[in-house]
């Protein structure tokens, strides 16, 4: 068949446009905004609200400078006027710029209506203003991945995005959105929260890679330890966080009172002490595996030549087999270190703290903007974690490998 | 590998599978019969047995949740996985992929907790994070996997005279079958857990008793509900191992 030399078929829209992604992520945004509301007023922080449309929202300069950026963004998603290599870099820029614009849009809304309300009213971010923010982040990936850009240039563009982004938060200008204000009345309990997340998935990655590449070199080295290791973290894996964490609350509640100088050191059956613990088992197969796969891929003749150099075991392993597997290695690090950002969550359940403490009491409370203070930094704190992580991984390899 | 060395651990693992689904059977079935034996271990506490709800029915609850919830993700993440390696949906696959990896760094609890502002408490929401959640991996499977299939192969098909369908029928999903059954597999075993936190948005699932311990200081709750979840988890995962397998096509197994 021809259609597997030529991917796009040759009908008169393939002539016409010569990005569809872009297209249809262009009208699922302008479909948002036009059907969804964009904002909600409510009286007070818990009652519910009534919403308000684009229209209504946006300020006459907004509006245009909205429309004319989505103009652009249509004029790039065409086979004609733009040479390939420019359209990508227009759609980039233009998409930050649509993004901003509607970060920028819902606090200035913010700001005019609570002006002339109560102080207690509180303005929310709608669903079209979530759909917009989301078809503006894909369109700028997409066009990233047709640039087929190098990470520097990767890694320039996300500090701009998110340093213009970080401007806009730092400058006050969300103040006054519900979102802000619910953060404002927590502010010292937050930065003790982060904090407590950012300790609890630490001191869960030293012991994890303290214990797990060992065992990856011992499985390397010891073929018939395998089949049991790999079988027993497995295990660990597949059990939901949550019983993992409920299971050691009744062995450690039971050591931290028969022995209660353990218990002052905190090992006790609710907190810090199980919640570690389960990060730690839930950490091991994926360092252990890894550095098996990472060790497993150094070619043998690389060994066999070092050997004959003259160098000890030792110094293969160190100068030879660890360098050459570090990359492998460090994407374990990078899984387990987003799946414990994760996993912490759950841990506020059994009172370790961490941002997971907002999303619960949020929920109990059915305070939203709460649940959000807990939920969107965990994935904002995710998603850097990975990034940055999948950098060292390029970074660890090779020169003249790396993508 | 040789055949002996294949065929001992998978027989013990199939000893593991039935003495494992037999224990949580028993233990769903007749977890208040163990009402002595909680009550001489937590003495303090009582009630020492969880009796708010039967733990067949919180069983049943937890599985129909994921059992609904599977069903969508495997049907939309298999149809998107499709529709991105046909020569129509290609210029989608790069963004689609991305999606699902991005996707898949986003924690399930908090995926859980941003589902509540838009769907509400209780039985929806949890099933729409699940379903969500769940599609990523199958996506991601069914691409990796419909990639594995050598263009010689395809080529081959294509000159025997086959037609699309046939190939895709024929030739692609059972070549791919084990690697789309190993996404389904990494779905449903996340949304049996997340499915144990949909208990804190209102859901009737095995994590009821664990928060309601965990809530009301009463440690007998937790490991009931957690000895149930986690058994019913493992149990899931050593049966869909069993299920790859047979879809390895001579291959030397699964590593471990």
């Amino acid at each position: 068949m021809s259609a597997s030399h030529n991917p796009t078929r040759d009908t008169a829209s393939a002539r016409l446009v010569a990005n569809r992604v872009l297209v249809t992520l262009l009208c699922a945004g302008l479909l948002a905004a036009w059907l969804l509301p964009f904002a909600t007023m409510s009286p007070n922080r818990l009652a519910s609200g009534q919403t308000v449309g684009l229209s209504e929202a946006l300020s006459a300069w907004q509006a245009i400078a909205l429309l004319a950026l989505s103009a652009v963004l249509a004029v790039a998603a065409l086979r004609r006027p733009l040479p390939r290599e420019l359209a990508h870099g227009v759609v980039l820029l233009a998409s930050l710029g649509l993004l901003l614009i509607t970060l920028y849009s819902l606090g200035d809304y913010a700001q005019r209506t609570l002006v002339e309300k109560s102080p207690s009213a509180r303005v929310s971010q709608g669903s079209a203003f979530w759909v917009m923010a989301f078809c503006c982040a894909l369109a700028a990936i997409d066009a990233f991945q047709r640039a087929s850009s190098g990470w520097l240039l990767r890694l320039g563009y996300m500090l701009i995005a998110g340093g213009s982004v970080a401007m806009l938060f730092a400058s006050g200008h969300f103040d006054d959105l519900s979102i802000m204000r619910e953060y404002a009345n927590i502010r010292d309990n937050f930065s003790d929260q982060f904090i407590t997340h950012l300790v609890l998935v630490g001191s869960a990655l030293g012991p994890a890679l303290l214990i797990g590449v060992p065992l990856g070199l011992l499985a390397h080295r010891h073929v018939r330890l395998q089949g049991t290791l790999f079988s027993v973290l497995n295990f660990f894996q597949t059990i939901p966080s949550i019983a993992l964490f409920a299971l050691l609350v009744a062995p450690l509640s039971a050591l931290g009172n028969a022995f209660p100088l353990l218990g002052e050191w905190g090992i006790k059956g609710i907190g810090a002490a199980p919640a570690i613990i389960a990060l730690v088992m839930y950490a091991l197969l994926p360092v252990v595996r890894n550095t098996y796969a990472g060790l497993k891929g150094v070619p043998p003749a690389t060994v066999e030549a070092a050997r004959g150099m003259g160098m000890t075991a030792r110094q293969v392993l160190w100068r030879v087999e660890i360098p050459l597997a570090l990359p492998v290695m460090l994407s374990g690090l990078r899984i387990v270190t987003v799946q414990a950002i994760g996993l912490t969550v759950v841990a506020a359940l059994i009172g370790a703290g961490g941002l997971g403490a907002f999303i619960f009491q949020g929920l109990g409370q059915y305070a939203i903007d709460l649940v959000l203070l807990g939920a969107i930094p965990t994935i904002v704190l995710a998603v850097i974690a990975d990034f940055t992580l999948q950098m060292l991984v390029v970074l660890s390899k090779p020169a003249g490998t790396r993508r | 590998m040789s055949v002996s060395a294949l065929s001992r651990p998978s027989f013990s693992r199939r000893a593991l599978l039935i003495l494992l689904s037999v224990l949580l059977i028993a233990l769903v079935v007749g977890m208040e019969q163990l009402a002595p034996l909680f009550r001489a271990l937590f003495p303090d506490q009582d009630p020492a047995m969880y009796e708010r709800e039967s733990f067949l029915n919180l069983t049943l609850a937890h599985l129909a949740l994921v059992l609904v919830s599977s069903l969508i993700s495997v049907s939309v993440g298999v149809a998107a996985g499709l529709f991105v390696t046909r020569p129509a949906g290609r210029e989608f696959e790069p963004l689609v992929s991305t999606l699902a990896a991005i996707g898949q760094t986003f924690p399930p609890a908090a995926v859980l907790a941003i589902v509540v502002p838009v769907a509400g408490f209780g039985f929806i929401p949890t099933l729409v994070a699940l379903v969500l959640y769940g599609l990523l991996p199958v996506v991601q499977n069914t691409v990796a996997g419909l990639g594995t299939v050598p263009s010689q192969t395809l080529e081959a098909a294509r000159g025997n005279g086959m037609s699309a369908w046939q190939i895709l029928w024929r030739i692609e999903l059972p070549l791919a079958m084990r690697v789309i059954i190993a996404g389904v597999r990494v779905s449903v075993i996340i949304n049996i857990g997340t499915a144990t936190i949909g208990s804190t948005v209102g859901a009737k699932t095995l994590g009821t008793p664990i928060i309601a311990g965990l809530v009301g200081n009463n440690l007998p709750y937790v490991i009931q509900g957690a000895i149930l979840v986690g058994l019913l988890a493992i149990v899931t995962d050593l049966a869909f191992e069993r299920l790859e397998r047979r879809f390895s096509f001579g291959e030397s197994g699964a590593m471990a």
